[in-house]
């Protein structure tokens, strides 16, 4: 297990790293999921130990392995760029850790072997990483990390210059390659699609700090805060504070009070500190229906149960089976991902509709969670 | 990025020890010398900043100080341009790439004072090809009794040396800019004028500076080859500060005011070096800000 | 702005890849693309489509073919006179100029009056929501932006016929590549000039385009808008590299009346099935195929109802992916493997059977589609 209790880092006058404390457990894989710039990459470098925190302390299986040199470590790490000696070929390039740590032919003959073999290498042995392609290179990287059996395996972005198709299908494979060594795996991405795919357990960052950690479903399902959400949604979340007024709860600057039965839904959720709290709603793009989609949306007392979202389309995106709809709510860009095609053009009104019990309530000043979803959906 | 690894030191102790024998040791005795007076008979006493200040009074010390500033401005005025304008006449790519290059490194190669030696015997007005060439064109040419011949003689020289410096460091700017620049510039229609303001004299800028740097300070403390071609004459109108320090500490053998003028001197190239450094410094922090953290 | 013909054009390079039986980068291809629409050139790394744009904007010359554009044969002009605009993978902007005048230096080489420039620079900082930066020195713009500038060189032309874009998006900010995706369509739809985008990004490319070309290994294997080519690819590699996940494609035999996977019955509509026989397919011999897109397929739980019901077949489930939205089921059908989607949230039968819609099962023959016109 690594563990990591309050590492702080400054890196040029501003903090890179601030008040990190994880637990990363063997044989899972722990995400870490965040923007450009969140502290991915700093984080990953003070695992390896190639930087220094300025404070706090890092213990692998109990031992500090701050300011033991990287070389001792047992460590592998991948980057997004496809790192290979050039001058080697496949086959050396996986063997080279191998004969750096003194094992016998026969010995680093097998392992290759089973690497190559696992990554789908064997044709390409004797070729150097420059007769590759792109995706070729990576596997490479990565089965000179898979053939150390090492007991931290760091992946930074591995996947990122790789062409969309090829992505998928190595995503696919990861997990499957490193589940059997046992070691503690943590991947870098900035794409919340792509932690989702792998599962494990996940570490949102932001600016440096840990938003929240947990196992990625949790943290998808149930955020702790409004920027915990926001890491983890694609497309963008949706949000819009709300007020209080005549009439009960209200999106902020609206005419119209939301139905009483939406309140009421929302206020008794909400636990007794919080009653008074000023309020953000936020809802996933997925979660916006059509009036046409809802069921019984003929019916006027099931539409009193949902949030009407009145807005002016800006432009819509086909994916082939879906629709992207970027729309004007209340002076705010929102997001509706929509199932099947729907060509709303510029300027067109839009009414899209919300269960209550699809949408996340945070207290608009702390950005804390007010209300859970009650399990799944 | 600090690595805990201490065995770095050892394997530097040794240049460590080396460089403080032959540069630093000396450089403390030259400081001795510098603040005191001998009548002979190894006795030496006190004599605090007088020679710095003797030094810096004399007319002598004026007259090759300008001297040495006027031949590295002339320097850098032809050597610069010349250098960018051979290096984007360079091929970029193919067979030509490897020729060239090994052209332009071969003046690079030759040991100074050989040089100084080859242009001394081809300027030569009776066997040298170039000075016989020019007298039997009715051209008067004579570097040791003409002041202004043996100047251009040496900024030829110079040129002939050093321009390859340029013109390969200026390259390797150039062959680093991405060709979508220059598609990107085809499109927008720009001239070949264009080309070289905005998208080459801006992406080699850094390297540029470097060349500057370099070759300032080579010319400023140039010492070998004038002293093969012309010793410093005709009279001391070649004398630059270099040699005149040599022939007052070897010639005169008169340590105080070396020592001070060659403190001084070094104190100069300290100062201008400083200013080129932060000016380079700070241009990177320019360029390190425009490119954002990408 | 332009319409595109490329006629019978084709494209090798002089040293051929070792090995490869294939000397073309480019098979010979003969395209129309209409004024004022919005095409992707879609495809894995090394399919061609770089080379393909290279070739309509003139950086490259085809080794065979002509290009035409508005029907001028544009083959032999160089980039400059062709009048188009490109956007590169990396931002290209002038450091040392400001934004406006970065905008105003295409304007300028062509001679443009002073006060006309002015004019159209102002328009184009609008149209890119850079008004109030128009004094900034380029260089301290982050990529989001230098692209946006990059395109606004072409915007800024009057003569401009088509604008292309290599890979655009490849240095931007994930977060920022949403907003300028979308930017780029506004500006499409607004004012309707002829785009052209090479990307290996699906998304990107169905968002963004009118029709999608998609490629693979030099050849174009369809072109249609983003519905025809997830609703009905003409070629499996379309199916499968479309779609997040693909299509699923299982060996079959064709009985005369359905599709037949490791002996399992698949229904498939009618308009298939005539097809089928009038090319013999039952007896043929011929590779065979069927594609079905694990949208469209309906996990169901397996019992009475489903048993008698020629639509379901039962499956093994091997594993289930929550992916948020939706969950991925992987399945097994008799020896091959396939997968479906299912609604987030609703739970997996323990026995299950997979409901097919004969209108969105496909059937193809040597990797083609197997209809009516085929």
């Amino acid at each position: 297990m690594l563990r990591l209790a309050n590492i702080a880092r400054r890196v040029d006058s501003h903090n890179a790293l601030q008040d990190i404390s994880l637990e990363l457990k063997r044989g899972e894989l722990n995400i870490l999921l965040g923007p450009t710039l969140s502290g991915k990459t700093s984080l990953m470098r003070v695992m390896a130990g190639l930087d220094r925190p300025d404070s706090g302390e890092l213990t692998f299986d109990g031992e500090s392995v701050i300011g033991v040199p990287v070389q001792r470590r047992e460590l592998a790490m991948v980057y997004q760029q496809f790192i290979n000696y050039p001058s080697l070929s496949v086959y050396e390039n996986i063997a080279s850790p191998l004969r750096v740590a003194g094992l016998d032919k026969q010995e680093i003959e097998a392992r290759v072997a089973q690497a190559a073999q696992l990554l789908k290498l064997e044709p390409y042995l004797n070729r150097k990483p420059a007769n590759l392609s792109g995706g070729q290179q990576q596997r490479v990287a990565l089965a000179r990390a898979l053939v150390k059996r090492a007991s931290l395996v760091l992946l930074d972005e591995p996947l990122a210059n790789l062409d969309y198709k090829l992505r998928e299908e190595l995503r696919a494979e990861l997990p499957v390659l490193f589940a059997e060594l046992g070691a503690v795996l943590v991947y870098a991405t900035t794409e919340p699609s792509e932690a989702l795919v792998l599962g494990g357990k996940t570490a949102c960052l932001n600016r440096g700090r840990v938003e929240q950690f947990g196992p990625t479903l949790d943290l998808y399902r149930d955020p702790d805060t409004l920027m915990a959400a926001r890491l983890f949604s694609d497309p963008p979340l949706n949000s819009l504070a709300l007020s209080r007024g005549n009439g009960g709860l209200r999106f902020a600057g609206a005419e119209q009070a939301l139905p009483a039965a939406v309140t009421a839904e929302l206020v008794n959720a909400l636990p007794a500190d919080e009653v008074e709290s000023t309020l953000t709603l936020a809802v996933r793009g997925h979660h916006l229906r059509l009036g046409s989609d809802v069921a019984h949306a003929s019916e006027p007392s099931a539409r009193e149960s949902l949030i009407e979202i009145r807005g002016t389309v800006d432009v819509t995106e086909i994916t082939g089976s879906e629709s992207f709809v970027h729309f004007t709510f209340m002076g705010q860009p929102w997001v509706a991902l929509l199932d099947g095609i729907h060509a709303f053009p510029g300027g067109a009104a839009i009414t899209l509709y919300a269960r209550p019990h699809d949408c996340f309530l945070f207290n608009t000043q702390t950005g804390k969670r007010v209300r859970k979803l009650s399990g799944g959906e | 990025m600090k690595v805990q690894n201490n065995k770095a030191w050892l394997m530097v102790l040794p240049m460590l020890l080396l460089v403080a024998v032959s540069a630093i040791i000396p450089l403390m005795t030259v400081v001795n010398y510098s603040v005191q007076d001998t009548f002979g008979n190894n006795e030496f006493f006190w004599v605090g900043t007088e020679w710095f200040q003797e030094v810096l009074a004399s007319e002598r010390f004026h007259n090759a100080l300008q001297r040495t500033l006027l031949f590295s401005a002339l320097i850098l005025a032809i050597e610069i341009p010349l250098g960018i304008a051979i290096a984007l006449a360079m091929p970029r790519r193919g067979i030509a790439v490897s020729f060239c290059l090994v052209l332009m490194a071969l003046p690079l190669l030759i040991p100074w004072n050989v040089v100084g030696t080859i242009w001394q015997v081809f300027g030569r007005v009776d066997i040298g090809l170039l000075g016989h060439g020019l007298a039997s064109l009715g051209i008067d040419y004579n570097y040791t009794q003409n002041t202004f011949d043996a100047w251009v003689t040496l900024i030829i020289m110079d040129v002939w040396h050093w321009t390859s410096l340029v013109v390969l460091l200026c390259y390797s700017g150039l062959v680093s800019i991405p060709e979508v620049y220059y598609q990107a510039a085809r499109i927008d229609g720009a001239s070949r004028w264009a080309i070289f303001r905005f998208i080459q004299l801006p992406k080699i800028k850094r390297v540029l500076l470097i060349a500057v740097l370099l070759r300032f300070m080579d010319s400023f403390m140039i010492y070998t080859e004038p002293f093969v071609v012309t010793g410093g004459g005709p009279g001391n109108s070649t004398t630059f500060l270099s040699i005149d320090l040599v022939q007052m500490a070897v010639g005169q053998f008169d340590l105080g005011p070396a020592a001070a003028m060659s403190l001084i001197y070094f104190l100069i190239i300290l100062l201008l070096s400083w200013v080129f450094y932060t000016v380079m410094t700070s241009l990177d922090n320019d360029a390190a800000s425009e490119q954002g953290r990408h | 702005m332009a319409s595109i013909h490329l006629k019978n054009l084709g494209h090798r390079y002089a040293a051929s890849d070792a090995g490869s039986d294939n000397p073309y980068a480019l098979n010979p291809l003969d395209q129309v693309w209409e004024d004022g629409g919005a095409y992707a050139l879609l495809g894995p790394s090394g399919c061609g489509k770089t080379t393909l744009l290279n070739i309509i904007s003139g950086l490259l010359r085809p080794s065979e073919g002509r290009v035409l554009f508005d029907g001028e044969d544009v083959t032999d002009l160089s980039t400059e006179r062709r009048n188009i605009a490109q956007v590169f993978q990396f931002p290209v902007v002038y450091d040392t100029l400001t934004v406006a005048e970065n905008l105003a230096f295409p304007l300028r080489n062509r001679g443009m009056e002073s006060t006309t420039i002015e004019a159209r620079v102002a328009e184009t900082l609008t149209m890119l929501g850079l008004e109030g930066r128009a004094n900034e020195r380029a260089r301290s713009l982050n990529a989001d932006d230098k692209q946006k500038i990059s395109l606004g060189r072409g915007l800024v032309r009057t003569d401009v016929r088509a604008i292309l874009f290599d890979e655009p998006l490849t240095v931007i900010d994930p977060h920022l590549k949403w907003q300028l995706r979308t930017e780029l369509k506004k500006i499409h739809e607004r004012f309707s000039h002829t785009m052209i985008y090479v990307t290996h990004d699906q998304t990107e490319a169905l968002t963004f385009a009118d029709k999608v070309v998609v490629m693979n290994a030099g050849s174009i294997l369809q072109v249609g808008t983003p519905e025809q080519l997830f609703d009905r690819p003409r070629h499996t590699f379309v199916g499968t590299f479309i779609g997040s996940p693909g299509m699923n494609v299982l060996r079959c035999t064709f009985d005369g009346e359905a599709a037949v996977v490791d002996g399992v019955k698949l229904p498939l509509d009618e308009a298939t099935i005539t097809a089928a026989h009038a090319r013999g397919l039952a007896t043929s011999g011929v590779s065979l195929e069927v594609g079905v897109r694990p949208e469209s397929l309906l996990v169901v739980g397996a019992g009475v109802n489903t048993d008698d019901d020629p639509h379901c077949v039962r499956v093994d489930v091997l594993g289930v992916e929550d992916l948020g939205r939706h969950s991925l089921v992987r399945l097994r059908l008799g020896n091959q493997l396939l997968c479906a989607l299912h609604p987030e949230g609703a739970a997996i039968p323990e026995a299950a059977a997979l409901r097919f819609d004969p209108a969105r099962t496909l059937l193809y023959a040597n990797s083609l589609l197997v209809e009516a016109n085929g």
